[in-house]
C-alpha cells in the first residue's frame, strides 16, 4: 500500500527517513516525525476501531490527546503489550505494532455491528443492564460475551522487561504546555532567574504554533519556537520535558508528570539501544508557582452520523496537513460556528484538494479568514450547519439545511453535497482539567461560550485557557504570567519580554451551537454522537434528563457521558449544552462533572517506578536470620519481619510435613529444651524521673512498688477501656525501664506513649526510644533449659536467686547480656537479650552446649501452640478492639485503686463494658480429638435453630496439642464464664456441626508449677 | 499531597514524612470520676467534622516524632497555619475573614450545605448571595 494521502511537499516529518509499522497484520510505510494517527491516515486507513457499545465503525477524529477514537493497542510482543494508547500521541518507529483495542471477528466486518444497526433505538442508557439483569446470577456469563465484542485493549500477561523511575523536583515555577502562551511564560520566568520546568505532551514543543498560518517577525512561528527553545535550553535553571503530559495537579502545588523516554524509539527501550535507560519516568514536582498553559480543545458539532470515519474536528484537518503533510480526504465540507475554523479549509485548499463548502451557523460570518475563503472561491453556505453525514464505511456526503438555533429546527431546503470528509468546529474549550484537580469548579464565560478554570491558589493562567485567543493575544498573555509566576516566587521583574510581532488578525464573534437540529426528532434522528468513546448519543442525554436525572452527575453516571479512558475532552461541554437544553437550564446552571487525575491514563509502570519486587517493601531480619535459612526454617512474615514459622527437617530425602515438625518442636519444649527467635518483639526504653508515673498511667495494673531486677505484664487500653496491647516491662533502676510490645504493635505503641507524653502530660519528664533493632532476643525454654544456660552464663541460676519474672545481669557465651526468667510457654524459660551484633556467637554457642539436650529451634507456629495450650492470649488474635481486660478475665491485672485514672479505667464503668452478656475468653475442647476447629468459626447453643441461627461467639486461636493429642481451641463466647462445662456447637459451611465443650483457657499445668521448676 | 511546615523543625516538609491524628484540641476531662457517661462517651467518640476551618493533630512520624496541630481549610485543603502542641490557633472559623471560603459552588448553581453545621446556615446564605 502506499501513502496515497501523502502530500509532495511540506510538513514537519523527515521524508529522508522512512519507518516501516504494522497496524491489525497488515504493512505500512510513514515517516520520522509522524505520529501513529498521521501515519495511519497517510496511508488511507479509515476504521480504526469498532465503538464500545453499537461496534460502529470509527476512525480518527482529532491530532492530540483529546481523541476518543483511535485508542489502540502497542507492542510486538506479549511483554511489551500497551493498551490505551491514543494513536494520536503515539511517535511512530520503525517496527511499530499496533492493534484495534476491539472488534470481533475483526474491525472490518464486525458481528455486533449488526446488532447496533438492528438493535440501536432499542440500545438505551443502562441497555445491558436492564436488558440482562436477571436472573442475577447469569450477569457473569452474559458479561464474558458482551466483553468479548467490547473491551479497551487488555493488559500483558507476563512480565514487562522495562524499567521506569521516579524523580523529585523543587522548582519556582512549573510551565505547564509548551505552546505560544507556555513558551513566554518560560522564557519571561527563566529570564528573571528562576528555576523553571517547561513540559509539553506533544513529540515536539510548539503546540499549536507548529501548524499555525501565522508569522512571527515575518518568518515562520517554528523559527520562533526554535529560538525560545535553544535560549530556554541553554540556561542551566531551566529543564525542559518534552513528551511529558502534567497527568495530575494535586493540593499545594504539587504536580506529578508522566515523562515517556523510550515509547517513541522503539518497543523496549533494550531494542532502542538504550537498555538502562526507563521507559517511562514519574516526575514528582513541589513549585512556587504553576503556570497553566494547556491551551484549548476544539469541540466538535453533534450532527447525525458525525462519528463516520472522514469526520473530524477542523483543526485536527490542518494540523495534519501543516504539520505532517497529510491530508486525511479529498474532498471537504466543513461545518463551523467561529472563523478559526476557517484556516481548516484554506489549508485544504493550498494543499491541492477540493473544498466542497464551508457551512457556517452565522447569519452574517464577516471576519478576515472569511473574506479570505470568499476571496478564494470557495463556496460559503451561511445560517445553516451539517445537519447529517451520509455514508456506511466512510463519508461520502454531507446533508445541509439552514438553521433555527433559538428554535432548535431546520427551516428550508436540505441540499445533499458530495464529500469524503467533513471538518466540524463548534468553538474551543480552554482545557480546565488540570484545575479541576485540585477540587475547584470552573467558570463558565458567555463571551467565550466555553469553561475556564477556577481560581486555584498559586497557579496563574496564561493564553488559550485562560481564553485568550488569537496569537498576539496569547504571547503576550504568557509572558505577563510568566513574569508574575518569577515575582511571587521571590525574582526580581526582568523586565519586559521583547515579543515578536504578529500581524493581527480581525474575528468575527462564534454563535453557540452545540447539537444541530434534524428534520426528524427524538429517536428517530440517526444517531448524533456526543461522546464517541463511551456511544453516548444526545438522545440519550434527552432520555436521561425526561427520566428524572437533573444533576449533571447522574446524567454522567446514567449515561457514561466522560467516563471513557478520554474523560470527555471532546464531548463533555456538547454533553452539557444539550442537558441544560432539554432541562430548560442555562449551561452554568447544570455546571461540569469533574475531572480527576489522571489527565491521559499513564501505566502501571511508571505508577510503581522502582518500588516492585525485592523494593516493594521494605523486609526486616534478625540478627540470625541466615542461620535460619541455612537451618531450613520456612518463614512468615509478621509486619515487615520476616520470622522461622517452623523448621522442618529432612528425613530420608523426604521433608517434614508442617503438623509433624510443629509437633516434634512442641515436645521438645515440654520434655527438653527448645529455642526461639524472639528478636522481633517490640522494645522501648524508658527513662526519666516520671517513667515508673507514666507507667501507672498508661498501663492498668500497677508499677508503683516494682523494684529494679524485676519483671511485670502489663496490659495497655486505649480509653474507650479496650485492650490495645500487651507485654513485659521490666525495672533497670528507679529511673529506666524496658517495655516489650507484641511485634506488630512496636511502632504504634511507642507513638502512642508520645502522644499521652506530649500532648497531656508534657510535665512528666520521661523520655522514650525504640530499641527493637539493638538488642537480639534469644528464649531458651523447657525443662532442661536452666542446665544449658548453667554451662554459658556466669549468672547464678539457683532457683531461689533467680526467681520467676526476675532479671539478671551477667555474661552469656561471653559476651554481656540481660536474661529474663519470663515465660511464654509454660516452661522454664530464660529470655537472653545480647547486642544484636554478638547474636549469632551466642545462638551458636547455645547450640555446641546444647547438642547434648537436643536443643531444639521452633518457630512461630510452635509458639503459638505453646502459648494457647497455657490459655496466653495475642492481641489483635484473641482481641478485635471490642475485648477489655475483664472480658479476658484478667481482673488480677487492673488497679483499680490506683491514684491516678490511668488511661482506659473509665469506660470500664461505662454501662455497655459492664454489660453481664458480653463476650468472655474460654477454652474450647471439641468433643471428637481429631478435630481442629476453623478460627473464625461461629459458635451456636442450639445446633438445629433455623437460619439465621443466633451467634454467641467465634473461634479466636485453634491449634492441634501434641502434649493433649487433641485439637483445642481458644474462644470468645457470651456469658463463657458462666457456661465452664457446657456444650457448644459450630456449624461448619460444609454441613457439618462439630461440638465443643466450654473449659478453662489453661489446659496444660493450671497451677503454674513447670515454668517455676 | 499536602506540604507542610513543621513547627518544630521549621521546615516544609512532604506529607509522608507525617500522620495524622483526628481533630486537634481535644481535652482529656481533668475528673474521669465525675464525667458522666455521657460526657465520656462524647469525648471518646464524638469529632467535629465541619466544612471550612479545622484544626488538626499530626505528628511528623518520620521527622522529629512531635506532634503539632494545623489549622486547615476542608474545602480547599489550604494549610492556614501549623502551631506546636499548648498554643491555640490564630485563626479559626469565628474569624470574618476566612468565612467566604467555606462555602463552596455545586453544580446546580446552589451552595452546599451537606455537612454543614447549623450556625454555618447564616453564613451561606450570605455567600451565595
Amino acid at each position: 500500500m502506499t501513502q496515497t494521502n501523502r502530500l509532495s511537499a511540506g510538513g514537519r516529518i523527515d521524508r529522508s527517513h522512512g519507518l516501516e509499522f504494522t497496524f491489525n497484520g497488515q504493512r505500512y510505510q510513514g515517516f520520522a516525525g509522524d505520529t501513529l494517527a498521521s501515519a495511519l491516515l497517510a496511508n488511507g486507513v479509515d476504521i480504526i476501531n469498532r465503538s464500545f457499545k453499537y461496534s460502529r465503525a470509527r476512525g480518527i477524529v482529532a491530532a492530540g490527546a483529546e481523541e476518543p477514537n483511535a485508542v489502540v493497542q502497542l507492542g510486538a510482543r506479549e511483554e511489551t503489550q500497551v493498551p490505551n494508547v491514543r494513536a494520536t500521541q503515539q511517535g511512530l518507529y520503525d517496527g511499530l505494532v499496533a492493534r484495534s483495542t476491539n472488534g470481533w471477528p475483526n474491525v472490518q466486518r464486525d458481528v455486533m455491528s449488526w446488532v447496533g444497526k438492528l438493535g440501536g433505538n432499542f440500545m438505551p442508557p443502562g441497555f445491558y443492564y436492564k436488558t440482562f439483569m436477571s436472573p442475577a446470577s447469569m450477569w457473569m456469563t452474559y458479561e464474558k460475551y458482551i466483553r468479548m465484542g467490547a473491551g479497551l485493549g487488555r493488559a500483558p500477561t507476563v512480565a514487562d522487561p522495562d524499567i521506569y523511575d521516579h524523580m523529585h523536583h523543587h522548582c519556582d515555577v512549573m510551565v505547564i504546555g509548551a505552546g505560544a502562551a507556555g513558551l513566554a511564560a518560560a522564557l519571561s520566568a527563566a529570564r528573571s532567574g528562576a528555576r523553571v520546568i517547561l513540559c509539553d505532551e506533544q513529540e515536539e514543543m510548539g503546540g499549536s504554533l507548529l501548524d499555525s498560518r501565522d508569522t512571527l517577525d515575518g518568518v515562520s512561528a517554528v523559527r520562533w519556537i526554535e529560538q525560545t527553545l535553544n535560549e530556554l535550553a541553554s540556561m542551566e535553571t531551566v529543564t525542559l520535558l518534552p513528551r511529558t503530559t502534567a497527568n495530575g495537579y494535586h493540593d499545594h502545588n504539587f504536580v506529578t508528570l508522566h515523562e515517556r523516554r523510550t515509547e517513541h524509539l522503539a518497543d523496549t527501550a533494550s531494542d532502542a539501544g538504550f537498555p538502562d535507560m526507563p521507559r517511562a519516568r514519574l516526575h514528582r514536582v513541589r513549585a512556587t508557582r504553576v503556570v497553566l498553559a494547556t491551551g484549548t480543545h476544539e469541540r466538535p458539532l453533534v450532527y447525525a452520523n458525525n462519528d463516520l470515519p472522514g469526520n473530524m474536528v477542523a483543526g485536527a484537518v490542518s494540523t495534519y496537513i501543516r504539520r505532517y503533510g497529510v491530508i486525511p480526504g479529498n474532498s471537504l465540507v466543513l461545518t463551523t460556528s467561529n472563523d478559526h475554523a476557517y484556516r481548516a479549509a484554506l489549508d485544504w485548499q493550498e494543499a491541492g484538494r477540493k473544498v466542497v463548502a464551508i457551512v457556517d451557523a452565522r447569519a452574517n460570518p464577516d471576519g478576515d479568514l472569511v473574506r479570505q475563503a470568499c476571496d478564494s472561491g470557495i463556496r460559503v453556505i451561511t445560517g445553516s450547519a451539517v445537519i447529517e453525514a451520509k455514508g456506511t464505511q466512510r463519508v461520502s456526503g454531507a446533508r445541509v439545511s439552514a438553521v433555527d438555533l433559538d428554535h432548535f429546527v431546520i427551516t428550508g431546503r436540505i441540499e445533499d453535497l458530495e464529500c469524503d470528509t467533513i471538518a466540524s468546529s463548534g468553538g474551543y474549550s480552554p482545557v480546565v482539567h488540570l484545575s479541576s484537580h485540585t477540587g475547584t469548579r470552573p467558570q463558565w464565560d458567555e463571551n467565550l461560550l466555553g469553561f475556564v478554570p477556577g481560581e486555584v491558589k498559586g497557579m496563574l493562567m496564561a493564553g488559550g485557557v485562560a481564553g485568550h485567543y488569537g496569537l498576539d493575544n496569547t504571547l503576550s498573555d504568557g509572558a505577563r504570567a510568566g513574569r508574575q509566576a518569577a515575582i511571587d516566587s521571590g525574582f526580581d521583574e526582568a523586565g519586559e519580554l521583547n515579543l515578536p510581532t504578529v500581524k493581527a488578525r480581525r474575528d468575527g464573534p462564534a454563535c453557540a451551537i452545540y447539537q444541530v437540529p434534524h428534520e426528524k426528532k427524538g429517536l428517530r434522528v440517526p444517531k448524533q454522537f456526543v461522546d464517541m468513546q463511551n456511544d453516548v448519543t444526545a438522545s440519550a442525554i434527552e432520555l436521561a434528563t425526561r427520566e428524572g436525572f437533573e444533576s449533571i452527575e447522574h446524567v454522567k453516571r446514567y449515561t457514561a457521558l466522560g467516563f471513557g479512558t478520554d474523560q470527555g475532552k471532546l464531548g463533555n461541554i456538547n454533553g452539557m449544552a444539550i442537558a441544560a437544553r432539554c432541562l430548560g437550564r442555562s449551561i452554568p446552571e447544570v455546571g461540569t462533572t469533574v475531572f480527576r487525575p489522571n489527565y491521559t491514563p499513564i501505566t502501571f509502570g511508571a505508577i510503581v517506578g522502582r518500588h516492585c519486587d525485592e523494593l516493594f517493601d521494605p523486609k526486616r531480619y534478625t540478627a540470625l536470620h541466615q542461620w535460619h535459612v541455612e537451618y531450613g526454617a520456612e518463614f512468615e512474615d509478621v509486619g515487615q519481619w520476616k520470622r522461622p514459622w517452623y523448621f522442618p527437617r529432612n528425613a530420608n530425602g523426604k521433608k517434614e510435613s508442617m503438623h509433624d515438625a510443629v509437633a516434634r518442636e512442641c515436645l521438645a519444649v515440654r520434655q527438653g529444651v527448645g529455642i526461639l527467635d524472639a528478636s522481633t518483639l517490640g522494645k522501648i526504653d524508658i527513662q526519666g524521673p516520671d517513667a515508673r508515673e507514666f507507667l501507672g498511667r498508661v498501663y492498668t495494673n500497677k508499677w508503683a512498688k516494682l523494684a529494679p531486677g524485676r519483671v511485670r505484664y502489663g496490659l495497655m487500653c486505649k480509653d474507650d477501656g479496650m485492650l490495645m496491647d500487651d507485654g513485659t516491662t521490666s525495672c533497670l533502676g528507679d529511673n529506666h525501664f524496658l517495655m516489650t510490645t507484641t511485634t506488630g504493635g512496636a511502632a504504634s505503641v511507642l507513638e502512642w506513649l508520645e502522644v499521652w507524653h506530649q500532648t497531656e502530660w508534657p510535665e512528666l519528664q520521661v523520655y522514650f526510644n525504640s530499641v527493637t533493632d539493638h538488642w537480639a532476643t534469644m528464649t531458651v525454654t523447657g525443662p532442661e533449659a536452666r542446665k544449658l544456660m548453667s554451662e554459658v552464663t556466669d549468672i547464678d541460676l539457683d532457683r531461689e536467686q533467680f526467681k520467676f519474672m526476675d532479671w539478671k545481669e551477667g555474661n552469656v557465651a561471653g559476651v554481656p547480656a540481660r536474661v529474663f526468667r519470663i515465660s511464654f510457654t509454660g516452661e522454664l524459660a530464660y529470655e537472653i537479650n545480647v547486642q544484636a551484633n554478638y547474636a549469632m556467637q551466642v545462638w551458636k554457642t547455645l547450640f555446641e552446649h546444647g547438642e547434648k539436650y537436643d536443643l531444639t529451634p521452633y518457630g512461630t507456629e510452635t509458639m503459638h501452640v505453646l502459648r494457647a495450650e497455657k490459655g496466653l492470649i495475642i492481641v489483635g488474635q484473641d482481641t478485635d478492639g471490642s475485648v477489655t481486660p475483664e472480658d479476658l478475665g484478667m481482673h488480677w491485672a487492673i488497679g483499680y485503686d490506683k491514684p491516678f485514672h490511668w488511661i482506659g479505667k473509665r469506660a470500664l464503668s461505662r454501662p455497655d463494658t459492664m454489660r453481664g452478656d458480653r463476650k468472655q475468653l474460654v477454652g474450647l475442647k471439641p468433643k471428637d480429638a481429631n478435630v481442629v476447629l476453623e478460627e473464625g468459626a461461629q459458635i451456636v447453643l442450639d445446633p438445629n435453630q433455623a437460619i439465621p441461627m443466633s451467634m454467641v461467639g467465634h473461634v479466636t486461636s485453634s491449634y492441634y496439642s501434641p502434649v493433649l493429642e487433641s485439637g483445642f481451641a481458644l474462644a470468645v463466647l457470651k456469658e463463657g464464664r458462666e457456661r465452664m462445662g457446657q456444650t457448644v456447637y459450630l456449624p461448619m459451611s460444609d454441613g457439618k456441626t462439630h461440638e465443643a465443650e466450654v473449659v478453662s483457657t489453661v489446659f496444660i499445668d493450671p497451677k503454674g508449677e513447670r515454668q517455676n521448676v | 499531597m499536602f506540604y507542610i511546615l513543621c513547627p518544630y523543625c521549621k521546615e516544609h516538609r512532604e506529607e509522608e514524612e507525617f500522620h495524622p491524628r483526628g481533630q486537634a484540641h481535644l481535652m482529656r476531662p481533668e475528673d474521669p470520676d465525675n464525667t458522666t457517661d455521657e460526657e465520656w462517651g462524647d469525648y471518646l467518640f464524638f469529632r467535629d467534622n465541619p466544612r471550612g476551618i479545622h484544626h488538626e493533630m499530626w505528628v511528623h512520624s518520620v521527622g522529629c516524632r512531635k506532634f503539632f496541630n494545623i489549622t486547615r481549610n476542608t474545602v480547599t485543603y489550604e494549610i492556614l497555619e501549623t502551631y506546636p502542641m499548648g498554643e491555640q490557633p490564630t485563626i479559626t472559623a469565628d474569624d470574618p475573614s476566612v468565612r467566604h471560603e467555606q462555602g463552596a459552588q455545586v453544580a446546580d448553581g446552589g451552595w452546599q450545605t451537606v455537612g454543614a453545621r447549623p450556625e454555618n446556615t447564616a453564613l451561606n446564605e450570605e455567600t451565595s448571595s
